[in-house]
C-alpha cells in the first residue's frame, strides 16, 4: 500500500510540473490571467501530511519551477507562504467532526463547495506575493491586484477541471 | 534552558518557515541584478535540454512564418550589396580597419522566452562552445532584443530588452539627441526613453536607434518609433514613449554582436572612474 502510495505522489509532483513547464509556462488570457497548475499538487497533498514535509516540499517545487522560469526565488517564496498557510485554513474551514484519517482534500472526497472555500484564498495569496515579488519596483499596485484576481480564477477553474477529469473517484489508493 | 529549547521546539515548523522565506528572497536578490552571476538558471545542461526539445516541437508549426522572415531579410540584405556594388572601379573607398574589426555577429535561436513578466528572459540554444560570452548584445532584423547574462557549455540566458532591469543606450535618429530605453513592465510593444532633456525637440514619428556609446551594440541598431512625447511632472527631462519594433511574441531567430574591443573601453572608463549604466 506504501508503494502506491510513493508512485501516486511522485506522480503527482511530476506531472503538473511538467504541464506547468512545458505548456502553461507562455500562457497568459489577455494577458493578465496566468496559470499555476502546480500548487493543485501543494494543495492536494494529504490533510494529515505534518507542517515540515509540507513546507520543503513546496520551496522544492518551487524552486524547480523557478529553475524554468528564470525567476529565481519567486515561484518558491509563494508557494512556500502558500504552504504555511494551509494547516490554518485548514483547520478553519474543517467539517464538523474533522477530516477522516488519509483523506485527500479533493473534490470527489470533500465536494466542489469546499473545495471552492479552500482553493481560491490560499492561490490567491500565492498569486498576490508572487506578483508582488515579481512587479517590484514598477509601482503598479492595480496591476498586481488585477493578474492575481483573474490568474487564482484561472487557476482554480483549471485545477477543478483536472480533478474531474483525472483523479480517481474511489476511496483509499 | 530546557524551557528555551522545548519553546524553539515547539515553533520549529515556523521556523523553518522563515528561514525557508530569507532563503527565497536571498536568492531573488542575488539572482535578479542584470550582472549578477546566475547559478540555477535555465542554462544547465538538463533544463536547457528540454526546453530545446520543446522549441524544437513548437518551432516546426511557425516554420512558414520564419522563412518569411529570412527571406525577406535576404531581399533587403541583397539590396545592400547592390548598392555597395554600385562603384566598383570609380574611387576605392577604404573601410575604417578599426571599426572593420570591432564587432563580431554571430546567429542563434531562442528556445525559451518570456514576455508577461516585469523581469523577462530569454534562453537562447549557444553558450561557450560557439563563442558566446556574457555581455554581448542581442538584436534581429527588426530590432534590439536584449543582452547575454550568463552562458553554460551550450546554451546562454540573457535578459530581455523587456526587463525593468535593463538599460540600453539609446539616441534619437533625427536629431542625436541621446537618452537611456528602459521598460516599464507594461506593454510587451512599449518602452520608456529616460533623460532625455526639455530643450530636445522630440517628435512623435522619430526613430531612435542604439547609441554605440556602452560598448554593448553598434550604432543604429533600431529601437522603436516615438509614440508620445509630454512636459511632465520632472522638471529636466521629457517623457518619451517608444513603440518597440521588435515583435517579442514572435521573436525566435537573433543575432549575437560581441564588441571585441568592449574590455579596451571598460577598463578605460574604470580607469577613469566613470560609472556607466549599460
Amino acid at each position: 500500500m506504501n508503494f502506491k502510495r510513493l508512485i501516486k505522489y511522485s506522480f503527482l509532483i511530476l506531472i503538473p510540473c511538467l504541464v506547468q513547464i512545458l505548456l502553461l509556462k507562455n500562457i497568459a488570457l489577455f494577458g493578465v490571467a496566468f496559470c499555476f497548475i502546480y500548487l493543485l499538487t501543494i494543495l492536494s497533498l494529504p490533510t494529515t501530511i505534518p507542517q515540515i514535509p509540507l513546507l520543503l516540499t513546496s520551496f522544492g517545487i518551487g524552486l524547480l519551477i523557478d529553475i524554468f522560469y528564470d525567476t529565481l526565488g519567486m515561484h518558491a517564496l509563494a508557494a512556500t507562504f502558500l504552504a504555511f498557510l494551509r494547516p490554518f485554513w485548514l483547520k478553519i474551514i474543517s467539517p464538523i467532526g474533522g477530516y477522516e484519517d488519509t483523506t485527500d482534500p479533493s473534490i470527489s472526497e470533500m465536494g466542489i463547495r469546499w473545495f471552492l472555500t479552500y482553493s481560491l484564498p490560499l492561490v490567491f495569496a500565492f498569486c498576490l506575493v508572487f506578483f508582488l515579488v515579481n512587479q517590484w519596483g514598477t509601482g503598479e499596485v492595480v496591476n498586481i491586484l488585477n493578474k492575481s484576481f483573474f490568474s487564482t480564477i484561472f487557476t482554480v477553474i483549471l485545477a477543478i477541471i483536472v480533478q474531474l477529469l483525472f483523479f480517481k473517484r474511489s476511496r483509499g489508493i | 534552558m530546557l524551557r528555551i529549547f522545548q519553546f524553539l521546539y515547539s515553533l520549529r515548523s515556523f521556523l523553518i518557515f522563515i528561514l525557508l522565506e530569507v532563503l527565497a528572497i536571498w536568492l531573488i536578490v542575488a539572482n535578479n541584478s542584470p550582472q549578477g552571476g546566475a547559478f540555477f538558471n535555465s542554462s544547465t545542461a538538463v533544463v536547457g535540454s528540454l526546453l530545446n526539445t520543446q522549441s524544437v516541437v513548437v518551432g516546426f508549426f511557425s516554420l512558414a512564418e520564419a522563412n518569411e522572415a529570412l527571406l525577406s531579410e535576404n531581399a533587403h540584405l541583397s539590396e545592400e550589396l547592390k548598392m555597395l556594388r554600385l562603384f566598383p572601379d570609380s574611387v576605392q573607398i577604404e573601410l575604417d580597419s578599426v571599426f572593420a574589426a570591432t564587432f563580431e555577429f554571430k546567429g542563434a535561436r531562442i528556445i525559451s522566452n518570456s514576455i508577461r513578466f516585469a523581469q523577462n528572459h530569454l534562453t537562447l540554444n549557444k553558450g561557450i562552445n560557439d563563442g558566446i560570452k556574457p555581455g554581448m548584445g542581442i538584436f534581429n532584423a527588426e530590432g534590439v532584443v536584449g543582452r547575454v547574462k550568463s552562458v553554460s557549455a551550450n546554451y546562454a540566458v540573457a535578459i530581455s530588452l523587456l526587463n525593468t532591469g535593463l538599460l540600453i543606450s539609446s539616441k534619437i535618429k533625427s536629431n542625436n539627441a541621446f537618452g537611456s530605453i528602459n521598460w516599464d513592465g507594461k506593454s510587451s510593444r512599449q518602452a520608456r526613453m529616460l533623460y532625455v532633456p526639455r530643450h530636445v525637440t522630440a517628435l512623435v514619428g522619430d526613430t531612435v536607434v542604439t547609441s554605440g556609446y556602452n560598448a554593448v551594440f553598434p550604432e543604429g541598431i533600431s529601437i522603436g518609433i516615438i509614440s508620445s512625447v509630454i512636459q511632465s511632472g520632472d522638471p529636466n527631462y521629457l517623457d518619451i514613449l517608444v513603440d518597440l519594433t521588435t515583435d517579442f511574441s514572435k521573436v525566435r531567430y537573433v543575432y549575437l554582436v560581441e564588441n571585441t574591443e568592449a574590455n579596451e573601453q571598460d577598463s578605460l572608463s574604470l580607469q577613469s572612474k566613470i560609472q556607466d549604466e549599460f
